[in-house]
């Protein structure tokens, strides 16, 4: 496997991915957002679109316009030359109902008690690293080590959107009631996908998330 | 002019589309819009619509609905579904007048899995970030047609649109389709790529907007040891058992699998019209030479829609001479001598 990041590979005809790193790091995808930010700023001819991911950034363009040789160039130029990261990272603020049907599981599989599972949940330092999946799927990165657990072995059906979902290091604010492998701890009343908003997707790639504790009796919407 | 769909029946994946949403895979929304953006343009231009109007993708189940209002015009597009009027079997890829209290009826046919459904006016439904194209999963967009909807057409249009069957399609299946390797391919042991380039794989039954599984060798990947990385409409994603899925409209934008190669644009349709079980191999092509092909086929589209704007018999000859010279030019990413 190469380690000469960055370096650039060919998705097909029209795209291009520009990899940072090779694994989940703040660091890593920190650089990939300011990569992400300079293409904003100062697009290259023929760039359509750019999608920013754990470590790497996909660059689609019109190969009417431009060629893949020519963009890599200059996205490889744009790698090298980041320019360090200007000013403090959006934070937003989630009102987490810690009433999911996993918190027994975690809490068995972990060697926690529920009030722990909380507690170390509530400490976690949140990014949004991506999205993904689905739409307004945000992967937010920054689950404490104590409370990483795999997948379950098989997607479970039926949680309301707005579920709070933890595996491995990531953690998820569900936009769709669709069936998830993760553990549901908690919800939220906050809606990341916002279909029809002015905003329609609440958080940006890079911004910082905190969870705030609600009662449980806390309505839904 | 107004005039009402209602629908009867509908399969599962009846979904109102357009050209498809652009810019906002970022937040985890593909572009969505037509499986076969090929049937969905003909469709469109059969009518004089705009290139990117809203219309009905219809698949396996076809779809039945009843016209109230406003008499219309159609167009049926796309592998071998075939349109009847109370009962009436007209044949595919055609245009037909719709009057009130008629019902049309769309079934598949022997080939293809997607048609394409247009109105002569504009099809009225919900938007999402400007666009009528339906993100299937999340139901998004212009809607998931499901038995009781109806759709209103508006601003219809009834004279103009003659009808009578359309020019057919070369309606031979793919059967070698163009691939540029990667971004993932270092995932992927020597004799798998080979197997990848010299093997037939075979379309698999299993289908929806997302992708479509094929059948061949397991191609496993060495590891699954890689952060989760973003993915294009096209890409061959292979899971942990070795078994390729074509990536298609309403394709995840992140995946954790390997993607082992893209398919080049212009070979994405034809794929997804194959019937179940039809062979079909992968030639590699570098990205310059995929970029050339994209080139070519653009400036191919580009003069025969020149042609069809130029009823001037001096003006015909003359183009007809460029696209000789194209043809013996043989050379894909020359520039062409357009006037």
């Amino acid at each position: 496997m190469s380690t000469g990041f960055p370096l650039v590979r060919p998705v097909g005809a029209a795209a291009l991915l520009v990899e940072l790193g090779d694994r989940i790091d703040a660091g890593i995808n920190a650089q990939v957002i300011a990569l992400d930010r300079t293409l904003a700023a100062a697009a290259p001819a023929g760039l359509v679109e750019t999608v920013p991911s754990y470590a790497s950034l996909l660059m689609t363009f019109d190969p009417l316009v431009t060629d893949g040789a020519a963009l890599a160039a200059e996205a490889l130029h744009l790698a090298r030359t980041l320019p360090a990261p200007q000013g403090q990272a959006c934070e937003h603020i989630v009102p987490i109902c810690y009433d999911g049907p996993d918190l027994p599981a975690v809490a068995g599989r972990t060697g926690l008690t529920i009030d722990q599972v909380i507690a170390a949940h509530l400490a976690g330092d949140y990014r949004c690293y991506m999205y993904g999946f689905a739409p307004g799927y945000a992967y937010l990165g920054g689950v404490p080590e104590a409370l990483q657990l795999p997948r379950k072995g098989s997607a479970e059906r039926g949680h309301p959107v707005g579920s709070i979902i933890v595996a491995g290091a990531q953690c998820l604010i569900t936009t769709l009631p669709m069936p998830t492998g993760w553990w549901v701890i908690g919800r939220t009343s906050l809606r990341v996908l916002d279909p029809l908003g002015e905003r329609p997707f609440r958080f940006d790639p890079g911004d910082r998330i905190r969870f705030e504790r609600v009662d449980p009796v806390a309505p839904d919407n | 002019m107004t005039a009402s769909l209602h629908i009867e029946n509908a399969g599962p994946l009846t979904s109102v589309q357009d050209g498809g949403r652009r810019g906002h895979m970022r937040f985890g929304v593909p572009a969505s819009g037509p499986v076969d953006r090929f049937a969905f343009a003909a469709a469109n231009a059969a009518l004089g619509n705009a290139p990117g109007a809203a219309l009905l993708e219809i698949s396996a189940g076809g779809i039945a609905l009843r016209c109230a209002g406003e008499a219309l015009a159609f167009a049926l597009c796309g592998g071998d579904f075939t349109a009847e009027i109370d009962g009436r079997s007209l044949g595919g890829w055609l245009v037909e007048r719709l009057e009130p209290g008629q019902r049309l009826r769309i079934k598949g046919g022997a080939a293809g899995n997607w048609a394409y459904l247009a109105f002569s006016g504009r099809i009225d439904t919900d938007v999402w970030l400007g666009s009528q194209a339906t993100h299937a999963l999340s139901g998004l967009g212009g809607g998931i047609l499901r038995p009781g909807a109806a759709i209103v057409v508006e601003d219809v249009r009834t004279g103009g649109q003659r009808p009578g069957p359309l020019p057919a399609i070369a309606a031979s299946p793919i059967e070698t389709a163009r691939i540029v390797l990667g971004p993932q391919e270092r995932f992927f042991a020597p004799a798998s790529l080979e197997h990848l380039a010299n093997t037939t794989f075979h379309a698999g039954a299993a289908f929806d907007r997302m992708g479509r599984k094929f059948e061949g060798p397991a191609l496993p990947p060495l590891s699954l040891d890689m952060p989760s990385e973003p993915a294009v409409r096209g890409a061959l994603q292979v899971d942990g058992a070795g078994q390729l899925t074509l990536l298609l409209a309403d394709h995840q934008t992140i995946g954790g699998y390997p993607k082992i190669a893209v398919v080049v644009e212009i070979d994405i349709d034809r794929i997804a019209q194959l019937p179940a079980g039809a062979p079909l191999r992968f030639e590699i092509l570098s990205q310059a030479e995929a970029i050339a092909l994209m080139r070519r086929a653009a400036r191919e589209e580009d003069l025969l829609k020149r042609i069809a704007s130029r009823p001037d018999l001096d003006e015909r000859l003359r183009t007809i001479n460029l696209i000789d010279g194209m043809v013996d030019a043989g050379k894909p990413d020359s520039e062409l001598p357009i006037p």
